[in-house]
């Protein structure tokens, strides 16, 4: 009998069956590492360990997931209007302009929680900016937006070369990066967070940008399923033809999602440069428009999932990181590998473990 | 412009324009099967990685070649895989094949020559060379058709001359032969090929295959034809240029190769400008030439699209159970 | 083998009729299907069907949509598996796992939807999967005089250089029907041949199945239109349900007998209606140009009125522009030229949504892409189109409460099943489905409704809910217009007819004209 049609519960969908998929990427992961000469159950040790294992692990761990938060989030609203948005990384790199130029024109005048809601908005603003040519080159033109973002990653990257080599460069300086912003162009760390479970932050820049990931992670929720312009998105994701019947704009509807998309994108950047490093650095983004991809996918383009995906890879991320210092061979490369797998397994091939999952259903449900 | 200039610049623009003529060709065999595979860039790399490797290690260039070939088709078999066969969705198939390359190479790059990503340098034998063709060196002096003939047309690789070859190959693989109006239907309707008794799965792995082995010529191309080693990232986006010209020449042979030689031509002018002062503006900023291929994709992008009409059925696994 | 040239001779006499033993092979069943079971999930498609059909015979299937039919036949092609039964070609079972054993025993298959390439010429598409070697340059020339040879016997003239995309539906179904001849069916199963062809393109296609059964072809014939069973058929099936009901020889049971099996009860085939009593214009069509996404002219110069209280109906073959007709008014496709007034305001060119507010309600043809969105709970959709409005949610947000309380009204007053806004509608059936768009059209008291085939594939008791509340409608003072290719829907609902053909309007008559009359408007023949 055909399993295709076989309904399964939702504990099966949404738990176990990302569980699995999950569990093959790191399977096949651990191939790579045993190839190259490491064991895998030691370095799996090794990073959950260097992820969790003490309150400056667990700071690192949440500020990476705090990024991957932000670029899910913008994967996820876009992917729910049915488009593929691979430019996140490029988003956010220029985001990061915006908060910066923000942080270097009011730090000396105001304190951080008068800067930082301009920031939110000066990231949000540049990470739409960079959205909005392919959005509207497939609004208008059709052009595939899949192709155009991968474009925009590679012309902002030399854009912001530009602007941070010729223009904002700190003159007498080598580095290509801005100069440090004060206290007033700062977000403060979340020490308190973590002494709340009895542990210290140290090192680590976990910072309030998580808890506004958080709040966007709720405001993303409304938009999509409790607002009418999150109805005309899902409509237009499903089916172009209903969105056109119901006289939703394909159009208007691509621009706008785009542009949030890019927005949430763009707030990423205040993770880094305003929560960490404290100025604007080349690459700053470091890849994580790209995890933003495997994030939504696992996560199913829900913000609940997202956030756990998040903090998954945030634990492989630091994991990784403390891992190399014990295994050298391993290098954060590693990480674009599993993140590779996971979108292989948890996006092309979600669906490769339903037939024997439904068998085995069928049998422990009918035994029963 | 001085006519020397002129001929380094169409040297270098056909040099330019092999890796992406070989993957266009590619990729026009799976869009032509109604499988869409943005999964290039990683083929490219993939492949560029193990011929190097392949070459250094074994000092033979076609062992490279062969090892380049091979990985390629490995890729396009998970694609395959996901897309064909688990009626996954194509676009993420390769956008995680891609992760995988890239993150791949580099890792088993390090951990094997140790080098920060890059492969040790490819001895002479284990690179193609450049080809001297009969009556190159006499020819040389004759006005015009000599600095063509000699600079131009001589002295590539034959890599570089096989992938001129591949186009009337393609050409006549898709309209002369059976494989290819098979291919054509079932990226069309591939339900039409399926009642007509012919099986769409391995119709669409054959064509996968196809675009393997034609991937597998791009990234060798990259590694140890035109440089001497494999260097982190090397492919740079030229697979998802190479889908620009595909899309830009309405998946036709023919046009394909005119669409990579434009790329190309675009690239090396490029290349010569760099440095130099144009009138009114002075000197350019390397970035924007850095940046002028892919501003170029979507300005091309924007033009055309909507006058081309893609495979019928393009990017849509082939379902007939409910 | 010692055997052999005996054996081969001994074949070669009997199908050149040079032994005409009276073996039990040609006494034998062209088909037989025993026993043939077939699940869908919950959906049981197909219950121990048992099917006889004899040899050089044409035998109709007939059921209501959803009845089993189609299922039954992709099994028979090898497109599905049965989960039991067995079948038998001439006496022998057969096991049919894919569509190579089907050709390789004989059966050929003319789809619904024709499984044509658009953009390969007419050669080509026979050609495909038997072009004769690995060349397609070798196979050509027998190709073409093979396929003359079948258009010469069959009376199948086409042109085998054209392409497929440019030619009419009529043609393109002969090629449908030659690629099943040229792969040497001997079993020919049409599915609903004639759902696309004028009265006119039917008989010719009728002529041409009665030539192939003379010649010894075997046709199954699955078509849910009773008259074609009791014009063409020798034999008929009734499946009902996923069973098969009955089986009887057409020439004696009777249209009636044949609707009630397919139902199990009487069924009323007219829909009962007053008179009407039609007021003001409320939608004046002009001029309308409208081309389709390839820039061909699909309505041509097209005028006229529908007023209050009335339902025109527009009858017509499907593809003569009715389609795009409909999209050209709910504001889906921008016509080329002319002008639209709805209740005296110009409406061309406005999009749906501001359509809506003009008071235009509209049921699309297409329910499961356009009408609905299948993967949402079926309260999202009874709001599709109406979603901004303000008693569904102030400002930007929805208000899921008003919303569901609203699904669950509409369910009650149109008797949904099952009655649940929380499921999925691609969970539920397809006259159910139909409802919830009904319903929500309808519920709006719009001033004018457009409608594209409101029933099809629809069961036959939400037909009649269905056909009672356009009645309703225009009862209450409301414009109606109706398109179908369902002759007998627009005759029975509508009060004046409007016949399309080619883009043009051809003619208009009253709701009572015959169906003769019509049948040749549709076919482009006087008016």
């Amino acid at each position: 009998m055909s399993t295709a049609s076989v309904p399964l519960p939702a504990w099966i969908n949404y738990g176990v069956i990302p569980l699995l998929n999950l569990m093959l990427a790191l399977f096949f992961s651990g191939l790579v590492v045993w190839a190259i000469g490491e064991n895998p159950f030691e370095a799996l040790q090794l990073l959950l360990v260097g992820a969790l294992g003490r309150g400056e692990g667990i700071g690192f761990t949440l500020f990476y997931t705090t990024s991957f938060i932000f670029t899910g989030l913008s994967v996820a609203v876009a992917i729910h209007a049915g488009l593929f948005n691979i430019g996140s990384e490029g988003q956010a790199y220029l985001g990061g302009l915006g908060a910066a130029l923000v942080a270097l024109a009011l730090d000396h005048y105001v304190p951080w929680y008068v800067t930082m809601p301009f920031a939110v908005i000066g990231a949000a603003v540049f990470g739409a900016a960079c959205a909005a040519i392919p959005a509207w080159l497939q609004a208008y033109r059709g052009s595939h937006i899949v192709i155009t973002t991968i474009m925009f990653n590679f012309i902002v990257s030399s854009l912001m070369n530009y602007v941070l080599v010729r223009l904002l460069i700190v003159p007498g300086k080598m580095a290509p990066e801005t100069r440090t912003f004060l206290e007033g162009g700062q977000l403060p760390k979340l020490d308190w967070l973590i002494a709340l479970f009895g542990g210290r932050l140290g090192a680590a820049p976990l910072n309030f940008s998580f808890l506004i990931a958080l709040v966007m992670c709720f405001l993303v929720w409304v938009l999509i399923w409790r607002t009418k312009l999150g109805y005309e998105m899902r409509t237009l994701g499903i089916s172009p033809s209903a969105a056109s019947y119901a006289g939703i704009r394909y159009a208007k509807i691509v621009m706008i999602t785009m542009l949030i998309s890019g927005g949430l994108a763009g707030m990423m950047a205040l993770n880094p440069v305003m929560g960490a490093s404290a100025r604007l650095q080349i690459e700053f983004v470091g890849g994580a428009g790209f995890v933003g991809i495997a994030v939504s996918l696992m996560g199913r383009n829900h913000p609940a999932g997202i956030i756990l995906a998040a903090l998954l890879f945030g634990i492989l991320y630091q994991g990784g990181a403390e891992l190399s210092f014990d295994m050298p061979a391993i290098t954060r490369d590693m990480i674009v590998v599993i993140q590779g797998l996971v979108i292989l397994f948890a996006g092309a091939l979600e669906y490769m473990l339903r037939p024997a999952i439904v068998r085995l259903y069928q049998q422990v449900a009918g035994g029963k | 412009m001085d006519f020397d200039i002129f001929i380094s610049i169409l040297g270098s623009a056909i040099r330019l324009s092999i890796p992406l003529l070989f993957t266009a060709l590619a990729g026009l065999f799976s869009e032509r099967a109604g499988i869409f595979d943005i999964g290039l860039e990683g083929k490219m790399l993939a492949s560029a990685f193990a011929s190097a490797c392949v070459a250094y290690w074994t000092g033979n260039a076609w062992a490279g070649l062969l090892a380049g070939i091979a990985i390629a088709i490995v890729f396009s078999f998970v694609h395959g895989f996901a897309s064909i066969t688990n009626r996954g969705n194509q676009i993420v198939s390769g956008v995680a094949l891609n992760f995988v390359a890239a993150g791949l190479t580099i890792v088993l790059g390090q951990a094997w020559f140790n080098q920060g990503g890059r492969t040790g340098q490819v001895p002479p034998e284990g690179r193609f060379s450049a080809i001297i063709l009969p009556g190159a060196d006499a020819v040389r002096e004759m006005p015009i058709i000599g600095p063509l003939y000699a600079n131009v047309i001589s002295g590539n690789n034959i890599l570089t001359y096989i992938a001129f070859l591949m186009v009337p190959v393609s050409w006549w693989v898709l309209y002369r032969t059976r494989f290819g109006l098979r291919l054509r239907a079932v990226g069309e309707n591939p339900g039409a090929v399926d009642t007509a008794g012919i099986s769409v799965s391995w119709l669409r792995y054959r064509a996968l295959i196809v675009t393997g082995f034609l991937a597998g010529f791009a990234g060798t191309y990259l590694s140890i034809a035109q440089s001497a080693a494999f260097i982190n990232n090397m492919s740079a986006g030229k697979g998802y240029i190479a889908l620009a010209a595909l899309i830009f020449a309405k998946w036709k042979p023919v046009p394909v190769m005119f669409a990579c030689l434009l790329f190309g031509f675009l690239d090396a002018f490029a290349n010569f400008m760099q440095g130099k002062s144009l009138p009114l503006i002075g000197e350019v900023p390397v970035q924007i030439f850095q940046a002028l291929p892919y501003i170029l994709t979507c300005v091309l992008l924007a033009g055309f699209i909507g006058i081309a009409r893609p495979p019928k059925a393009g990017g849509v696994p082939y379902t007939k159970e409910r | 083998m010692a055997t052999e040239w005996p054996c081969a001779l001994f074949h070669i006499m009997r199908k050149g009729g040079l032994l005409s033993l009276d073996l039990p092979q040609e006494k034998e069943p062209a088909i037989e299907l025993v026993g043939i079971d077939k699940r869908f999930g919950a959906v049981h498609a197909n219950r121990n069907i048992n099917l006889t059909v004899a040899k050089g015979s044409i035998h109709g299937i007939i059921g209501e949509n959803g009845a089993g039919k189609s299922t039954l036949m992709s099994i028979l092609y090898g497109f599905y598996q049965a989960d039991q039964g067995e079948i038998r070609i001439s006496g022998r079972p057969v096991a049919i796992r894919d569509s190579q054993t089907a050709i390789a025993s004989g059966i050929g298959m003319v789809h619904q939807h024709f499984m044509l390439v658009e953009n390969f010429t007419v050669l080509e598409n026979v050609m495909l999967g038997a072009e004769g070697g690995q060349l397609l340059a070798k196979g050509v020339a027998s190709a073409r005089r093979e396929l003359k040879r079948l258009e010469d016997d069959y009376g199948l003239e086409v042109d085998p250089d054209a392409v497929i995309e440019e030619l009419p539906v009529g043609s393109q179904q002969r090629v449908e029907i030659l690629k099943a001849l040229y792969r040497g069916a001997e079993i020919l199963i049409l599915d609903e041949p004639t759902g696309v062809l004028t009265p006119a393109e039917a008989d010719h296609l009728f002529k041409v199945l009665r030539v192939l059964r003379d010649q010894g072809k075997t046709i199954i014939l699955i078509t849910h239109k009773l008259r074609e069973i009791m014009a063409i058929t020798d034999t008929v099936s009734v499946m009902r349900r996923g069973e098969m009901v009955a089986t009887r020889k057409t020439a004696e049971t009777t249209v009636e007998e044949l609707a009630e099996l397919m139902v199990g009860r009487r069924v009323l085939l007219r829909v009962e209606k007053g008179a009407a009593n039609p007021g003001g214009v409320l939608l004046s069509v002009r001029n309308l140009t409208v081309k389709d996404s390839r820039g061909v002219t699909m309505v041509d110069d097209v005028s006229f009125d529908v007023r209050a209280g009335e339902i025109v109906g527009i009858a017509g073959v499907a593809g003569n522009g009715q389609s795009e007709l409909l999209e050209a008014i709910a504001g889906i496709r921008k016509p080329a030229s002319g002008e639209i007034f709805i209740d005296g305001k110009p409406a061309a060119g406005i999009d749906p949504a501001g359509l809506r507010n003009l008071g235009l309600a509209h049921i699309p043809e297409d329910r499961h892409h356009m009408g609905l969105v299948l993967k949402f709970e079926e309260y999202e959709n009874s709001i599709l189109g109406y979603h901004r409005d303000e008693r569904y949610g102030r400002g930007a947000m929805l208000d899921l409460d008003a919303i569901c309380k609203q699904a669950e009204e509409q369910i009650a007053k149109y008797d949904i099943r099952p009655p649940d806004p929380r499921l999925r509608t691609a969970n539920f059936s397809g006259g159910n489905q139909q409802k919830i768009v009904v319903a929500r059209e309808i519920e709006r008291d719009p001033k004018m409704l457009i409608i594209g085939q409101p029933t099809r594939g629809v069961d036959i008791g939400a037909i009649e809910f269905i056909h009672k509340r356009i009645i309703e409608m225009r009862d209450a003072g409301k414009a109606v217009l109706l398109v179908s290719v369902e002759l007998d829907e627009i005759r029975s609902l509508s009060d004046r007819i409007l016949v399309m053909f080619a883009g043009k309007v051809v003619g208009e008559k009253s709701g009572e004209a015959g169906e003769q009359t019509l049948g040749l408007m549709m076919a482009g023949i006087a008016a």
